[in-house]
């Protein structure tokens, strides 16, 4: 066997590597492992490709050399750090970066090799349709995820942003990429004949509409939509990837590249799912933008809201049999997750049975709040999800619901609302209901929370954290 | 055209298998999930170092360095926070009475 085969069978190996790591993430208890194993697949897959570019005519000269070795030391160095530092809760907008630059980098790949070929004998047909949509699809999703990940850090405004004429720009912009990559297929037939410096010129102009486009694609999408964004671009990115091997006929960016393309579409369906709306539906953007300015106690109407204080909800709490926690994206932004974490122990050692109820679109991302109650050393057998928990609330004591608020709201089974249809967690049905949010601000659906003028539920109107924080100590005091 | 033919072939299975090993992750799993994924796409580092392999001009070195810098912060940062996400989900010993000490 020569070198070229032997490689050619490691990166093989590699990616069957990244097949059964997604596979063991099936369950947390082998996840870990499986992303280990995903990560071995990736060394061996750029090892031998390092080997295979070593051994060949002419091999590696020096500059490429150092491009390679430079060239990792400088982005994995600024990815190990981000990676180690970062607090959980930024753990989407960290994962949008990640894959901005990955999209880029597949961008980056096709542009090359197309100056490359047209300095030389010009790129055949086949080859130029997929650098054109690598670098299409690549450029959108590196500035979508720019913009996407900058909303979830605040730098842009989670509002959806919607300036006079930007559906038109979006329109010609697409327009000009397809006539873009229309002129440059009929170039390489020889139908129309460009020479090179045209074409790369017509490749930049494809490029840069790409840009744009992607900018224009992201702001006016509302900040509570960026989850199903940013799960829309991983699959881009994943598409980019396999665009960049066919381009340099290489299987194993096109097995993976095709396999991220199908879980990223697979879980933004899911979530999209989750919020009962469709991406097409999401994609067009300008619904909510965050939450309403509602004054504190105001009453919703149709009914009256109870306001209670913590050294009751202490009592409901300590003598409860069963306690479900609904753990929601205010308890997110407070960083309340340790206090939750707190307050649940404290119950557990006076004998109350505590669960927490996982809606699968709580939090920022799909399965966010897992992993912020996770790293709270809440153990995650304790974490239902929406289906296993639903049946408990008719046993449940007390429901605590810690700023959740569309996914608690029983309009949601009646047709005729924004919410109507969505799923949510039958926390009406559990003898007390305990709320504590800020004010009685909508959630991002716009209308008022049914569950808030119940007369089982009791508001404590407070911050997610120091709402819990006077819990703790009133539990404490008992 | 031919040669088009065994890619796309590899392409469209691997969708398949994509949606077959991925249908299946639970909810709770869905943000390592995500980020996972996205590390595996850092695989285009292998783009960048053929590329690099192929530069000649100052302009293929740039592109080839930049190539090489965005793929590696996507595989080794996606690793890492992936992996740090993982990791803190363990099934504790004594797991519903671990506060019971207290």
């Amino acid at each position: 066997m020569d070198i070229g085969t032997l490689v050619y069978l490691a990166q093989l190996g590699g990616a069957v590597c990244f097949v059964l790591g997604l596979h063991r993430m099936n369950s947390p208890a082998t996840a870990r492992n499986g992303n280990l194993l995903s990560a071995g697949g990736m060394v061996v897959a750029v090892l031998a490709t390092l080997v295979s570019l070593v051994t060949r005519e002419g091999g590696l000269d020096a500059i490429a050399w150092v491009i390679i070795v430079v060239g990792f030391a400088v982005g994995g160095g600024l990815g190990l750090y981000t990676a180690r530092n970062v607090q959980m809760t930024e753990m989407p907008q960290l994962v949008s970066l990640f894959n901005a630059v990955g999209g880029g980098a597949a961008a980056l790949v096709a542009i090359a090799d197309f100056l490359r070929l047209t300095g030389s004998a010009g790129a055949p047909v086949s080859t130029t349709v997929f650098v054109v949509l690598d670098v299409a699809i690549g450029a959108v999703t590196f500035t979508g995820s720019l913009i996407a990940s900058g909303k979830l850090m605040g730098l842009i405004s989670g509002k959806p942003i919607i300036f006079p004429g930007s559906r038109i720009l979006t329109v010609v912009l697409a327009v000009v990429a397809v006539a873009g990559t229309a002129l440059l297929v009929l170039g390489a037939a020889g139908t129309v004949s460009l020479d090179g410096t045209v074409s790369v010129l017509v490749l930049g102009l494809i490029l840069a509409s790409a840009l744009v486009f992607g900018v224009t694609m992201v702001l006016p999408i509302g900040g509570a939509d960026m989850p199903v964004v940013i799960s829309l671009l991983n699959a881009f990115t994943g598409t980019a990837v396999a665009m960049a091997g066919f381009v340099l006929d290489s299987p194993v960016l096109i097995i993976s590249g095709a396999l991220v393309g199908a879980s990223g579409g697979i879980l933004t369906k899911l979530m999209a799912d989750a919020m009962n709306r469709s991406i097409l539906n999401i994609m067009i953007g300008g619904f909510g933008g965050g939450e309403g300015t509602h004054a504190a106690g105001a009453g919703g109407p149709g009914g009256s809201v109870r306001s209670i204080g913590a050294d009751d909800v202490a009592i409901q709490l300590a003598y409860a049999t069963n306690v479900i926690v609904v753990p929601g994206y205010g308890l997110a932004v407070a960083q309340a997750q340790h206090a939750v974490r707190e307050l649940a122990e404290l119950l557990e050692a006076k004998g109350v049975n505590v669960s927490y109820a996982i809606h699968p679109v709580a939090g920022r991302m799909p399965g966010h709040m897992n992993v912020l109650l996770a790293e709270a050393n809440v153990p995650y057998p304790l974490l239902k999800e929406m289906d296993e928990i639903n049946p408990e609330f008719d046993r449940c004591d007390v429901a605590l619901v810690i700023g959740a608020n569309d996914v608690t709201n029983p309009a949601a089974r009646r047709p005729g609302n924004p919410v109507s249809g969505m799923p949510i967690l039958n926390v009406d049905h559990a003898k007390s209901i305990v709320v504590i949010k800020r004010s009685m601000g909508r959630g991002y659906a716009g209308i008022d929370n049914e569950l808030y003028v119940n007369p089982k539920t009791g508001m404590l109107f407070a911050d997610a954290k120091a709402g819990l924080a006077d819990l703790v100590a009133a539990v404490k005091a008992l | 055209m031919n040669d088009l033919l065994v890619p796309l072939t590899i392409f469209v299975l691997a969708i398949l298998v994509g949606f077959e090993v991925i249908a299946k992750v639970p909810a709770t799993l869905h943000t390592p999930l995500m980020s996972g994924a996205n590390s595996i796409h850092g695989i285009v580092l292998v783009g960048g170092m053929y590329i690099a392999a192929e530069a000649t001009d100052p302009l293929g070195y740039f592109l080839a360095f930049v190539a090489m810098a965005f793929g590696a912060m996507n595989v080794v940062g996606g690793y890492v926070v992936t992996d740090r996400m993982l990791q803190m989900f363990k099934k504790k010993p004594a797991a519903p009475k671990a506060g019971a000490k207290s």
